[in-house]
């Protein structure tokens, strides 16, 4: 890095380096990052929406894993987002960090959303836990795609 | 790496419910170890006096040892711990026997170090039975005796099983193998402590045991061997043990085990009794107190301390960081396979669907455990379990 007339808080301002950096090594069962930790304890967007225009029911129970997700699209934009887990911590805090970056979004921009995408925002969760964050973005896209098959089965608006 | 706030925040308060994993080391045991530190460091196989001291502190260790499961000196061998006494047993005796047959019989239900084993040995050309368990997680003796056939050399169950704490008939088996001319090895690492040990009421021809789960140090554990039986050892090299485990022998551990094992042999039955009381304690409140849940293995005889119990629709993992966030150390399982996203053996074995063994802790519980800290985790489980159900995609039941 060159010395210029750079100010030195900007080395600490700026986000993270993403690649290398989003899993971490095989460290310790527990050992989430705060961050995780504080999905987990106190996940966003709990429930369920009883008139949703779009539902996904992803996972099997007897895998360990089982999820639920339910959005509400005004405009092509999801207004509304909620989710049930029966999951492990890194099931739940990733599919609460799912439902966070998802909230106000386009269709088409929440159809971009990745896995990565939500480990980065969570600056990283331990690499044998790495599958759970899938679970979020699949029930996601799931979502979209019943609302989609909704849309134009139903003719709605 | 960053440390959680949660973490730190929680290192005041410890709740440790998981004395099956392993328990802290006896102060009184540590007393025993330092000397042969620092001072009397010798190595028992030397000539000089120092050496000899070590191999006379070895010998009595020995002896202790031997008097406190009912054998002779000459069949206790040091070795690194319960792992490597049930390597030791197995695979000596697989080797010793091979010409004579090639089967061995063991549970669905024991610990990683037996089922690995067995599963390696049948990568050598072995065959092993993995006899099933009934729905409280006992082997029934009719099964051994009905699976014993011309070319079976080892019979290998264990005493308590490590995630129910249910108490395998060996007894029984031990008539049964002895009847049919067959060796039987059990594996009594969670017995010792909780149930008196003697290998000849127990008909056993082998017996590990190990010294970090009744409060004395890791590392060190012993392979009971009957005179006669017929056993090749794993580890070569040097006259140690009677030449079935090559190897310095770790003195500090072993003067460690052997005073362990006393102090758990003579306050045993006062211990064991009030830890029963605690586990009553625990367990009749959380069936007051949190519906749909089951204690696994509650139908069968169990050892005082271990507590297994499944949470209907929540995931086991959570519940664990819920209570490791409030410094209560519990764990789903075992220990070993923490971390591991399938569901417990035994549970299975048992016939508990793999959703509901998904949701099971197990709590062991040991002599330094106060009521006060089961009615706190008490209160965490009731707290823990609603918040997780309220997020849960299953329904309860």
């Amino acid at each position: 890095m060159t010395k210029k007339s750079q100010d030195w808080k900007d080395l600490y301002s700026k986000a993270p380096e993403p690649e290398g950096e989003m899993v971490m090594p095989d460290e310790p069962v527990l050992f989430y990052n705060e961050l995780v930790i504080d999905h987990f304890t106190n996940p966003r967007n709990v429930g369920e929406i009883e008139d949703a225009d779009g539902y996904a029911l992803i996972g099997d129970p007897s895998c360990g894993d089982q999820m639920k997700l339910w959005i509400k699209v005004r405009d092509g934009r999801i207004v509304d987002i909620k989710f049930k887990s029966f999951g492990c911590p890194g099931a739940i805090a990733t599919s609460s960090m799912c439902t966070v970056m998802a909230m106000g979004k386009t269709i088409e921009e929440a159809q971009k959303l990745t896995d990565d995408d939500i480990i980065a925002a969570l600056e990283g969760i331990p690499a044998h836990k790495a599958h759970c964050s899938l679970m979020g973005v699949t029930a996601l896209h799931e979502a979209i795609r019943d609302y989609e098959k909704k849309q134009t089965s139903g003719g709605g608006a | 790496m960053k440390k959680n706030k949660h973490q730190e925040a929680v290192h005041n308060i410890m709740i440790y419910l998981d004395h099956n994993a392993t328990t802290a080391l006896e102060p009184a045991v540590l007393e025993e170890m330092l000397p042969y530190f620092r001072e009397q460091f010798g190595n028992a196989s030397s000539y000089y006096r120092l050496g000899r001291e070590a191999k006379e502190v070895l010998e009595q260790s020995r002896e202790t040892v031997a008097a406190l499961i009912g054998a002779q000196p000459a069949e206790v061998i040091f070795t690194s711990g319960g792992t490597e006494s049930d390597n030791l047993a197995i695979r000596g005796i697989a080797r010793a026997l091979r010409e004579k047959g090639n089967h061995i019989i063991t549970s669905s239900i024991e610990h990683h170090a037996v089922l690995r084993t067995c599963e390696d040995l049948q990568n050598d050309g072995f065959s092993v039975t993995y006899l099933p368990v009934d729905g409280s997680g006992t082997i029934n003796p009719d099964d051994v005796k009905r699976r014993i056939g011309k070319k079976t050399i080892l019979i290998s169950l264990m005493y308590v099983n490590n995630e129910t704490g249910v108490i395998q008939p060996i007894e029984e088996v031990g008539k049964i193998a002895r009847e049919a001319g067959i060796i039987f090895h059990t594996d009594a690492v969670q017995a010792a402590g909780k149930l008196p040990l003697d290998v000849e009421l127990l008909n056993v021809d082998l017996l590990s045991i190990t010294a970090h789960k009744i409060h004395g140090p890791k590392g060190i554990g012993a392979l009971y061997v009957r005179r006669g039986t017929p056993l090749r050892p794993v580890m070569t090299g040097g006259h140690h043990e009677h030449n079935l485990r090559a190897g310095t022998e770790n003195l500090p551990a072993i003067a460690g085990f052997a005073k362990a094992l006393s102090l758990v042999s003579e306050q045993r039955e006062t211990e064991v009794r009030s830890i029963a009381l605690l586990r009553e304690r625990l367990e009749s409140q959380v069936l007051a107190q949190i519906p749909d849940i089951q204690i696994n293995g509650a139908g069968a005889p169990r050892v005082a301390n271990t507590s297994n119990i499944s949470f209907y629709s929540i995931d086991g993992e959570s519940i664990l960081l819920h209570l490791d966030l409030r410094g209560i150390y519990a764990s789903t399982g075992s220990a070993c396979t923490t971390g591991s996203p399938e569901p417990s053996h035994v549970l299975r074995a048992m016939g508990v669907p793999d959703s509901i063994a998904q949701g099971s802790i197990r709590f062991s519980l040991g002599r330094d455990n106060t009521e006060q800290e089961i009615d706190t985790v008490v209160d965490a489980l009731v707290e823990i379990t609603a918040h997780l159900r309220a997020i849960t995609s299953l329904k309860a039941g």
